[in-house]
C-alpha cells in the first residue's frame, strides 16, 4: 500500500472574480493529473473558471493549540472597526 | 443509513465527572456547535466511530455505483443514458469527498478500500438488492437516493467539520440524483399499462430495502446515545424513517400507483403516517453477507480494484521518472 498516489489540495476560482478557495481533496500522481481530476470532480456544474492544486504536503498550518495566542488579540481591538467611531449625522455618509 | 448498526467505539456515554479535562472542553464544543476539526484534539473512539461511519459512507457511495451502471447502457433513450451516467459520476465523486473526509482523520483511503475488500467494513445494505430493470433504476434513485438525502440533510449538522462540510456538498448535487428518478418513474406510471405494472413492481420491491437503509429501530439500536452524545449522529433512525416515510407517501400517491405496504396509514393523532416494520431479520441477514447480490458486489469492486492496479502503477512510474529528470535537469 506504499504505492498510493499523493494527496493534493485543490483551490477553485467561482465564476465572480472571487479568490480561489478551497473545495477539498484527491490523490493523484502528479500536478497534471490532480488538475485534471479536480476538474472532474470540482466543476461538473458550472463551479469555477480556474484550478490551483498544491500538494498537500506542502502546505503549513498554524497549530490549533495556538489560537489563544495568535488571534485572541485582535478581540480586544475595537477601534480598529469603523463602527468604532460615532461620526455625528450632520457631517454625512463616511 | 448510507451508514447502518455503526459500533460506536467507546463503554457508554460518560457523565461530566467522569470526563478529564480535555475530555470536558471537547465536549463544551459539541453541545456548543462548534465544529472538530482535523488537527483539534479527540477522543479516540471519537476519531474511531467517524472512521467507520465515514469509511461506511464511502464504501455505499462507490459500492452504489452498481446496480446502476449495470443500466448504463440499456437506458431507453441517449437524454436517459447521459443523465444516469452523469448521477453515476456524482456517486464517485461522493466516496471521493467521504474518503478524503475519513483521511484527515488519520486513515488512508487504500486502508479503508482493503478493510472493505477483506469483508471487514461494510455498505449499506440497501446495494445487495438487485436492478432489474429500468423502473428499478428509476425507483432507486427517487427511493434510495430520497433517503439518503433525509439522513445526509441531518448530517450536515454533524459535529467534525470534514464531514459536515462533505455532506453540504452531496446534499447539493443528490436533489438531482432523487428528481431524476421520481422523473423517470413518472413516465412510467403515467405510460402504458406494462410500464405501469413495472413502476408499481419497482416500488413494491424496494419500498422496504429502502426503509431498512435507515437502520435497526431506536430501541435495537445499541451503540447510538455515545454517537448522539457526540453528534456524530444528529437525528435517530426512526426519527428519520417516519420523516422518509411522511415525505414519500404522498409522492406514491401522486404517481396513481397501490402502496406498497398495506399498514400504511394516516395518524391523525401522531400526525405522521404510520407503517409497518421491514422484515428484520431479512435485514441482518443481508448486512451479514446473505443478500442476493452481495458476493457480486464485492467480487466486482474486488475486480475493479485489481484490473486498475497497472494503471495506478503506471501513472505514479511516470510521475516518478518525470520529476526524477526535471531534479537532474536542475
Amino acid at each position: 500500500m506504499k504505492n498510493e498516489w499523493p494527496l493534493w489540495e485543490i483551490f477553485i476560482r467561482g465564476q465572480h472574480g472571487m479568490s480561489h478557495r478551497h473545495v477539498g481533496s484527491l490523490h493523484a500522481p502528479d500536478a497534471e493529473m490532480a488538475i485534471k481530476n479536480a476538474r472532474d470532480v470540482y466543476t461538473r456544474r458550472n463551479e469555477g473558471v480556474s484550478i490551483w492544486v498544491v500538494e498537500a504536503r506542502h502546505i503549513a498550518a498554524t497549530a490549533p493549540g495556538d489560537k489563544g495566542p495568535l488571534f485572541e488579540p485582535s478581540e480586544s481591538k475595537v477601534y480598529r472597526h469603523p463602527t468604532f467611531f460615532d461620526i455625528p449625522e450632520e457631517v454625512g455618509h463616511m | 443509513m448510507y451508514a447502518q448498526m455503526i459500533k460506536t467505539a467507546s463503554k457508554g456515554v460518560k457523565t461530566r465527572e467522569e470526563m478529564t479535562d480535555q475530555e470536558r472542553e471537547f465536549q463544551d464544543k459539541i453541545d456548543n456547535d462548534i465544529k472538530i476539526e482535523p488537527r483539534d484534539w479527540m477522543p479516540d473512539d471519537y476519531r474511531r466511530t467517524l472512521i467507520r461511519q465515514i469509511g461506511q459512507h464511502a464504501h455505499s457511495e462507490v459500492v452504489g455505483q452498481l446496480p446502476e451502471g449495470n443500466w448504463i447502457t440499456r437506458a431507453p433513450t441517449l437524454e436517459r443514458k447521459a443523465i444516469l451516467l452523469a448521477k453515476v459520476q456524482d456517486e464517485a465523486g461522493h466516496g471521493l469527498y467521504l474518503y478524503s473526509a475519513a483521511e484527515t482523520l488519520g486513515e488512508t483511503r487504500d486502508e479503508l478500500v482493503k478493510l472493505l475488500h477483506e469483508g471487514r467494513m461494510k455498505y449499506s445494505s440497501i446495494f445487495n438488492y438487485p436492478t432489474l430493470n429500468w423502473a428499478d433504476i428509476g425507483a432507486v434513485g427517487w427511493l434510495v437516493d430520497g433517503a439518503a438525502i433525509v439522513n445526509q440533510v441531518a448530517l450536515q449538522r454533524t459535529s467534525y467539520g470534514p464531514y459536515s462540510r462533505a455532506m453540504i456538498r452531496i446534499c447539493k448535487e443528490e436533489s438531482f440524483h432523487a428528481r431524476q428518478g421520481y422523473h423517470a418513474i413518472m413516465k412510467m406510471a403515467f405510460g402504458t399499462l406494462e410500464q405501469k405494472k413495472m413502476a408499481q413492481d419497482a416500488v413494491n420491491r424496494l419500498w422496504f430495502p429502502a426503509i431498512m437503509m435507515f437502520g435497526p429501530t431506536d430501541a435495537a439500536s445499541t451503540n447510538s446515545d455515545q454517537s448522539m452524545a457526540w453528534k456524530i449522529k444528529v437525528k435517530s433512525n426512526d426519527e428519520l424513517r417516519q420523516q422518509f416515510v411522511d415525505q414519500t407517501v404522498p409522492q406514491i400517491e401522486y404517481l396513481g400507483l397501490d402502496l406498497p405496504d398495506p399498514g400504511i396509514k394516516w395518524n391523525e393523532e401522531r400526525g405522521h403516517y404510520d407503517f409497518s416494520d421491514p422484515d428484520w431479520t431479512e435485514f441482518f441477514n443481508v448486512i451479514k453477507g446473505n443478500g442476493p447480490c452481495n458476493v457480486d458486489r464485492l467480487s466486482d469492486r474486488k475486480k475493479a480494484w485489481d484490473d486498475g492496479q497497472w494503471v495506478r502503477d503506471g501513472l505514479l512510474a511516470h510521475a516518478q521518472k518525470k520529476s526524477a529528470a526535471k531534479l537532474a535537469a536542475e
